[in-house]
């Protein structure tokens, strides 16, 4: 066999199995959305059914109207964005102001606080939720979308500070340093000059936040108990607690929770991992 | 990506000399806060939060762990009181406890070196394979990786139903005589997964290594692109295998990275929550982990919040081992 010949069928193998690895990664998210598309009578057969072939919108129109739990499906994504669209303002401002003193200054303590931002990061939530629902009831937030939010804050604040330190990081020094000789105040060479530079890292960071606070289960399980306060991965729950699952509507569920996930990742995919493998990866 | 975190090391540090040089050469400002107190006056808030929320807590669930907090202590009509160490000797005498953290290790211990082998060897193909083929199965890669936990939890449930599970299904399409071989069975239709602990974990490291090789491969591949190409033509040209290039170009360089997404991925192995819940790990209690029975023991009714901290601690403690590594790891891979 000549050296071409190789390499040819050396692609094709390559190419098949970049085909099969797709197939099978790409495979239960399509069992998810095919099955909220199918009718109940291709949902609940013993047949392998590959496409919805009565293709029907009948389980999103469900679980938008009907619901779960008494309420429409509405209510718990409106209170899921709530909670992280809130959880991601507030964790960006703080973030931003963290993450350029650590990256920006060398001060006293600036060691140990980095080595509590990685700590931070590893204690489960399901730890945390044990004392945070004694102080959570003590302020009388129990039950209430703010003290899920606080509780969200928390959790993707070490993360977040730690992410946007690299970005900040990496816009060079000398550009603040000509705005300082040019005049500028120490807050406008950071609202002119940093900010700007920063803030593709600032989405990236608030993005991954954001999925962070949409997926958390344990907090929202634990803090929150009014059914019309249920965030979706709780209101998820409730269609297993029904005689006879009706997958349809689960999987319609599941599609419409994942949505917004794909979107976001599909912008900030690369950023994402420099950031968590941050110093890891030799450049 | 990789050069966000090159620029990182040189800009983020500044006790190399040109850094140092440009600190002292910084004009000095009438108006404002003196410079030594502008970070402490920025970390303000974060600190506020990460102490506040995170560490005091934390001092809170190791008092807690020592303390009996019943209905009574939650209500706030009684102070908790002081039970020494009752809590843990009565975790450590319960079974449920040792079934847990057999459950919490044995399950880390198979999913995360299958995440991490799949994971890279997906990374690999990744490099190898043309632009366009690449961003087809990195973008396919994405949509495995957004799924949330829970809706994780309900593919899989749902792939493994008993009568219309796909994963039945399948089996069912075995030859007979290979699946009674294999299985000692050949009819499938019925078979409950999800109701012992055992293959609930079948099902559990199916799903959590389906949803944890995009990440590993990733990252894999953003570590590929940052070795020089004249080493693998070197290779190339002494006549070494696509076996032994790995073993001998790409893990050394890629060590790093492996040591990282290995802590990573036992740290998020270890406290599996969401698709184990779906999965029916919340009401199985021969199915729990430590995390799943941390929480069950303190929100049972009534509540055991002092022995339910009492497990969080171990947990905690054994993350914390782990993450001592993983620290140690990065403060040693450069100056932060």
């Amino acid at each position: 066999m000549t050296p071409y010949a190789r390499r040819l069928i050396g692609k094709i193998g390559m190419n098949a199995l970049a085909v099969i690895v797709l197939l099978v990664m790409i495979f239960p998210v399509y069992w998810m959305v095919s099955t909220a598309f199918k009718s109940n009578e291709q949902i609940f057969t013993t047949e392998f059914i590959p496409f919805p072939t009565d293709f029907t919108f009948e389980h999103f129109t469900n679980v938008l109207t009907k619901g779960v739990a008494e309420h429409s499906i509405w209510l718990y994504l409106g209170n899921s964005a709530i909670v992280a669209l809130v959880t991601v303002l507030i964790g960006a401002v703080f973030a931003l102001l963290s993450a350029t003193a650590i990256a920006r200054f060398r001060f006293k303590g600036r060691t140990s606080f980095l080595a509590t931002l990685l700590i931070m990061q590893m204690i489960p939530a399901e730890a945390l939720v044990i004392p945070l629902f004694m102080n959570v009831k003590r302020l009388g937030l129990y039950d209430q979308l703010a003290g899920l939010i606080v509780t969200q804050i928390a959790l993707t604040l070490p993360f977040g500070i730690w992410m946007l330190r690299t970005f900040v990081a990496a816009v060079p020094k000398s550009l603040e340093e000509a705005a300082w000789i040019d005049g500028a105040s120490r807050f406008t060479t950071f609202w002119k000059v940093l900010f700007p530079l920063v803030a593709p890292g600032l989405v990236a960071t608030s993005i991954f936040s954001f999925i962070t606070a949409w997926n958390e289960l344990v907090m929202a399980l634990y803090l929150i108990n009014d059914p019309t306060k249920y965030t979706m991965p709780v209101a998820l729950q409730f269609f297993f607690g029904q005689r006879g699952t009706d997958w349809g509507a689960i999987m319609a569920t599941s599609t419409l929770m994942t949505l917004p996930v794909v979107i976001f990742f599909l912008l900030v995919q690369r950023r994402m991992v420099s950031g968590l493998v941050a110093g890891a990866v030799k450049g | 990506m990789t050069d966000t975190s090159t620029l990182a090391r040189g800009g983020g540090r500044h006790s190399s000399s040109p850094g140092r040089g440009s600190n002292r050469r910084r004009p000095a400002r009438a108006k404002g806060l003196p410079n030594w107190a502008v970070p402490y006056v920025l970390l303000i808030p974060g600190l506020l939060v990460i102490i506040g929320l995170l560490v005091y807590p934390l001092i809170q669930m190791a008092i807690m762990s020592f303390q009996k907090v019943g209905v009574a202590q939650v209500a706030g009509k009684k102070p908790a009181t002081w039970v020494g160490v009752d809590n843990y000797t009565s975790i450590f005498e319960s079974e449920i406890f040792w079934t847990a953290l057999r459950n919490t290790v044995v399950f880390a211990a198979i999913a995360v070196p299958l995440t991490l082998i799949l994971g890279t060897a997906v990374g690999v193909l990744l490099q190898k394979l043309g632009r366009k083929m690449s961003l087809v199965l990195i973008v396919g890669l994405m949509f495995a990786w957004a799924v949330p936990p829970v809706a994780q939890g309900a593919i899989w449930r749902w792939l493994a139903d008993g009568e219309r599970g796909i994963i039945n299904w399948a089996l069912n399409l075995l030859p007979d005589w290979l699946s009674n071989l294999l299985f000692g069975r050949s009819d499938w239709t019925g078979e409950p997964w999800l109701n012992d602990a055992w293959s609930i974990y079948m099902i559990l490291i199916l799903c959590v290594v389906w949803a944890g090789i995009p990440f590993v491969a990733v990252s894999v591949l953003a570590g590929l692109k940052g070795i020089p190409s004249e080493l693998y033509e070197a290779a190339r040209v002494d006549g070494s295998g696509a076996w032994r290039t790995f073993w001998k170009i790409t893990f050394p360089l890629l060590k790093p990275v492996f040591a990282v997404l290995t802590v990573l991925s036992i740290i998020w192995d270890f406290k599996v929550f969401g698709q184990l819940v779906v999965l029916g790990g919340q009401t199985n209690r021969e199915a729990f982990n430590l995390s799943m029975y941390a929480v069950a023991e303190a929100f049972k009714a009534p509540p055991k919040m002092g022995s339910g901290a009492a497990i969080a601690v171990v947990l905690t403690i054994l993350l914390l081992i782990v993450t001592a590594a993983y620290i140690r790891q990065l403060f040693k891979q450069e100056e932060l």
